[in-house]
């Protein structure tokens, strides 16, 4: 029996078990129009699902009865005894034809013309004889059977007469079976998910008391109490497992509509596309089913926008015309995998090269050292579609970063593997469950906490030995492992619960290597104890500000533990894990090299001339360039090099201004916007790095906003500003020229952070603008008192005092200011930030450090502001 | 749990005998029972009708980076309570090293805290009539969170409202 058919039996069973009470009610209280609606519903239902399966005979018999009680319904035939019991022989007709469909798996044979009439002489508002009806309902499975026996006895008489009650038997049998385990009892009954997830905490908890007695019973040997311990242990991990049945759904249930999604893509895209689904039986936890549901059905519809070719490509390429999307889903140990795979075009390892440089994401030479796979992993930055056009259907840039992410929040992890030419097939990994998670514990500071397992990814015993060994950067502690150096997190430190006695000595003497994302790194511990089974219970409200934790639980010994969350770990030591900025291989292959990562601020490292190494932020870099030194010239006594069609003043970052020998190359570091540009000339480009940028004035000299410890190096910072000055007043007002004709826009910039306003002024001076920084909004809502007036808004959201949300508020509240359009900037630029931010006002949301990001973001809402006014002032 | 001092089943028997105003009929009486407890030798009643349990000394695991009010938390029958620290919450002096307070259980939005006094004493019924309001120079701390102070022989008994104790952090 397929599963449609069961599903519509266990509906229609259920229906009709409430029919006889209804319709009883109906018959003391004809009036009520409530009751009548119901039956009317229910039978309608049946109907309607039964034309859908196929099964003419249910369908006739429910489409007469619900003629009749239309009607009734209208108000245009009374609701009448005789009726009532017409209908009711109706509703046993259908039970018995639903009785034999159950049984059989198709309708069983019969005619039910007799009782169709007499609903029909009704529907007319004929009077019917109700006791016509009940013979109509079994007539002809009596003759047939009983001759059969008949035949096969020897003596005719006395059998006849015996025979009609084991006759039907032979026929009837099912129905009456049905009926005796329970009235057409469903092999599936509907139980409330509220009750199934009552269970499963109860279940947890008897899992938890249960590892508590256990842990009891196992330092008193021959207690009297081990045999029955031993089995309500074996008991109790049954009854988990029975009831996390209860949870699993196949997974099938998930793919249900992506049949249809397919089919209509197909249609909208114009490619013929097949799906194929295997292993849809496949079973797993109703919870984890309802989050993966999105991130799926975004997958499939990215392997029908991009992955596959219309037909006329795939013909050209020597593939059938039609594109096959497979779904495929299989256990592996306590995970659940699935794969989404096209036949289609696959990666262009090629343009996301190509876009990765474009962006500014990694330089040439990293991405020369990469391998195709760790290119293709790009496709999960946020922001990144290698989609040449926005369709309707994707490629709107919010695509499998999101879907990472979703992912990543339940644990799983995706991978892809693609061919050109033939097809990318995506790989997700999830845990079966969320509810009962193994942890190891841990002790730090003489406390002990839970580290989830499913983001260990080793144990290392650190010593004096020739082991691993911790060591320091400045203050910063790292550790050599296999060839990759690994950020470190003192956990008694980042948690405050430093031990002063203890000092360094005796602690920290284990690391748990964790995995966040494809953030790898390291957090110290004094020691490791098991691993045990948890239950994850959430904080109390009061505690929900501290994100170090997950969550808590209790432990076999009945100790409270709190469960520490990799992720807030990762970024509350600015390893900066959900800023999406940082993953991918370059990123590892910089924390490889031993830098800490930081809040996002991803940096280039250059040295020029003596001293320390020198850094910029590379959002400020339009490119790297490393010119020949014959191309250098000399103008006056400054240096230029005719770039892209035009003039580019050069400056020595190093003050003596030494061109290279003939047939050497200059480093250059060029700022601009598409126009006008001016370099500095660096010695040598060393690297570039995402590291917490934390800036000590006290080494600033002219030129250096100051130093900052980088990858363990005291390292200046660049004060852009001094060197885009210094590029000549003459590029600034040639820009400012340019843009003449239009009137420079005046653009107001509200940051808190010195640091990043010295960034994005001179960004955006040198892109043309004339920017006004401001260091707190309430300074800013001064100047709208004073008559200001700007053509756009950039506002920082996270600000002491007033912050960005309450900002663009009091903008939208009224004033001269309350139509301008309001960009957000701002470090956090995840889906609910954004839609946050627009709701309380702003007109677009741009991640901080994405210069290219802002600048269009600025030069569209201008642009579209001078249309919306062109079009008010009509001249 | 054997370390559970007592019940709130058996607090108003051990009341029973102390004190004649004590009424054990749970009716419109209940309003105006208070348990008692000692903070700092101060002597404190919380509203009878919050309070879903008292425990002995408990082994309560500290919460790091949580607000200096939160104790830890502790294991309640296989439930997890937050651990208020009363000393803390109102003010007064540390614990002294080696202190095993006592736990008030109450339960507030649905979650349960365990306040921790030095002493938990016994359920009384109050007569609402006699409640003084606070003292206009009482320390602002304890003005926010206290109903009003009841006359009780010598000492003075300073009714807290739980719902204003948890507003902290």
């Amino acid at each position: 029996m397929d599963d449609l058919l069961a599903d519509f039996l266990t509906e229609t069973n259920e229906g009709l078990q409430n029919l006889d009470g209804a319709l009883l009610s109906l018959e003391r209280n004809p009036d009520n129009a409530a009751v009548l609606a119901e039956v009317f519903r229910t039978i309608h239902t049946i109907k309607g699902t039964c034309g859908f399966l196929g099964l003419p005979r249910l369908e006739k018999v429910a489409h007469a009865a619900e003629n009749v009680l239309g009607r009734w319904r209208e108000g245009s035939l009374p609701v009448t005894a005789p009726g009532i019991s017409l209908i009711l022989s109706a509703v046993d007709r259908v039970k018995a034809i639903v009785a034999g469909l159950e049984a059989a798996g198709t309708e069983p044979a019969g005619d039910d013309a007799g009782i169709i009439a007499l609903l029909d002489a009704a529907f007319r508002g004929e009077d019917v004889v109700p006791d016509q009806a009940p013979p109509a309902v079994a007539p002809e499975p009596e003759a047939e059977p009983a001759e059969a026996v008949v035949a096969a006895a020897p003596e005719p008489a006395p059998v006849t007469a015996q025979a009609p009650p084991p006759a039907p038997a032979a026929q009837q049998a099912a129905p009456p079976a049905q009926e005796a385990t329970g009235g057409n009892a469903p092999q599936t009954i509907r139980v409330a998910v509220d009750v199934l997830e009552d269970l499963m905490v109860l279940v947890s908890e008897l899992v938890l008391t249960r590892n508590q007695l256990m842990q009891l019973a196992r330092t008193e040997t021959n207690s009297a109490f081990s045999v029955p311990l031993q089995r309500l242990s074996q008991i109790t991990s049954d009854l988990q497992d029975g009831v996390m049945k209860t949870r699993m759904q196949p997974i099938g249930s998930a793919w249900q509509k992506l049949p249809r999604l397919v089919r209509d893509l197909s249609h909208d895209l114009g490619k013929k596309i097949i799906l194929e689904q295997y292993g849809a039986e496949t079973e797993l936890d109703r919870q984890v089913m309802e989050l993966i549901k999105d991130p799926l059905t975004h997958m499939v519809r990215n392997s029908a926008d991009h992955g596959l070719e219309t037909p006329e490509e795939r013909r050209a390429a020597g593939k059938p015309e039609t594109g096959r999307i497979t779904l495929n889903a299989f256990h592996e140990g306590g995970h659940i995998v699935m794969e989404i795979g096209d036949d289609g075009r696959g990666l262009s390892t090629a343009r996301i090269r190509e876009k990765v440089v474009r962006q500014g994401l990694v330089t040439e030479a990293e991405i020369a050292t990469m391998s195709e796979q760790e290119i293709h992993r790009f496709i999960f930055r946020p922001g990144f579609s290698t989609a040449a056009a926005i369709t309707s259907v994707s490629g709107r840039g919010v695509g499998m970063d999101v879907v990472k992410t979703n992912l990543e929040r339940i644990g799983g992890i995706v991978e892809l593997r693609s061919r050109e030419g033939r097809g990318t097939t995506f790989t997700i990994k999830i845990p079966l469950t969320l509810a009962i998670a193994a942890a190891l514990i841990v002790e730090s500071a003489g406390e002990r906490f839970a580290i989830p397992q499913n983001s260990v990814l080793e144990l290392v015993r650190v010593g004096d030995g020739d082991g691993p060994k911790i060591e320091m950067i400045k203050t910063t502690p790292v550790m050599r492992l296999r060839d990759r150096l690994l950020p470190l997190v003192n956990l008694s430190r980042l948690l405050a619960i430093e031990d002063t006695e203890k000092s360094n000595h005796g602690g920290n003497s284990f690391v748990v290597v964790s995995q966040v994302g494809s953030q790898v790194f390291g957090i110290m511990v004094d020691r490791v104890f098991d691993t045990e089974e948890i239950v994850v219970k959430p904080v109390a409200p009061i505690l929900r500000d501290v994100t170090m934790f997950s969550g808590n639980t209790i432990l076999g010994d009945g100790s409270v533990i709190m469960i520490l969350d990799p992720n807030g770990i990762a970024r509350g030591t600015g390893l900066g894990v959900e800023s999406g900025n940082s993953e991918t291989a370059a990123s590892q292959a910089a924390a490889a090299r031993g830098t800490e990562r930081g809040e996002k601020t991803a940096l280039l490292l250059f040295r020029a001339g003596e001293g320390a190494p020198k850094a910029v932020p590379l959002g400020l870099i339009a490119r790297l360039e490393d010119l020949p030194a014959e191309r250098i010239e000399r103008a006056g006594d400054s240096l230029v090099v005719q770039y892209r069609g035009s003039l580019m003043p050069l400056i020595p970052l190093s003050g003596y201004g030494m061109v290279p020998e003939q047939g050497g190359k200059q480093a250059v570091l060029v700022f601009g916007d598409g126009n006008h540009s001016m370099g500095l000339m660096v010695d040598e480009i060393l690297d570039v790095l995402e590291t917490p940028l934390v800036i000590d004035n006290a080494g600033a000299r002219q030129g250096f906003l100051g130093s900052a410890v980088i990858g363990g190096k005291v390292t200046e910072v660049l004060d852009c500003a001094y060197w885009l000055n210094l590029g000549g007043a003459d590029w600034f007002s040639a820009a400012a020229q340019a843009r003449e004709v239009k009137r420079t826009p005046r653009v107001l910039l509200v940051e808190d952070s010195s640091f990043f306003r010295n960034l994005v002024v001179p960004a955006l001076s040198a892109a043309g603008f004339d920017i006004t920084g401001l260091a707190n909004p309430r300074e800013a809502l001064r100047l709208r008192e004073a008559g200001e007036m700007f053509d756009i808004i950039v506002s920082d959201i996270n600000m002491p005092e007033m912050d960005g949300l309450q900002f663009v508020r009091a903008i939208r509240d009224g004033g001269p200011w309350q139509e301008l359009p309001v960009i957000a900037l701002s470090g956090r630029a995840e889906p609910e930030d954004v839609t946050a931010g627009r709701d309380a006002g702003f007109t677009d949301y741009v991640a901080k450090y994405d210069r290219d990001a802002l600048i269009g973001s600025l030069t569209q809402a201008i642009e579209l502001q001078a249309m919306t006014r062109s079009i008010d002032s009509p001249v | 749990m054997q370390t559970e001092a007592a019940t709130l089943n058996r607090a108003p028997a051990a009341a029973n005998g102390s004190n004649g105003t004590l009424s054990l009929a749970l009716g419109a009486d209940a309003d105006h029972m208070v348990l008692t407890l000692t903070v700092a030798g101060q002597l404190c009643g919380v509203p009878a009708l919050a309070v879903r349990d008292v425990l002995g000394p408990q082994s309560i695991t500290r919460i790091p980076l949580a607000p200096p009010e939160v104790a830890g938390s502790l294991n309640l029958r296989g439930r997890i309570v937050t651990a208020i620290d009363l000393r803390r919450r109102l003010h007064l002096a540390p614990w002294e090293v080696g202190t095993k307070p006592m736990s008030v259980v109450v339960e507030h939005q649905g979650e349960l805290y365990s306040l921790l006094a030095d002493n938990v004493g016994e359920v009384l019924s109050l007569n609402p009539a006699e409640r003084a309001a606070n003292p206009p120079t009482l320390d602002a701390s304890w003005k926010e969170v206290s109903l009003g102070v009841h006359r009780l022989g010598e000492s003075l008994l300073v009714v807290l409202d739980v719902e204003r104790l948890m507003r902290f952090g």
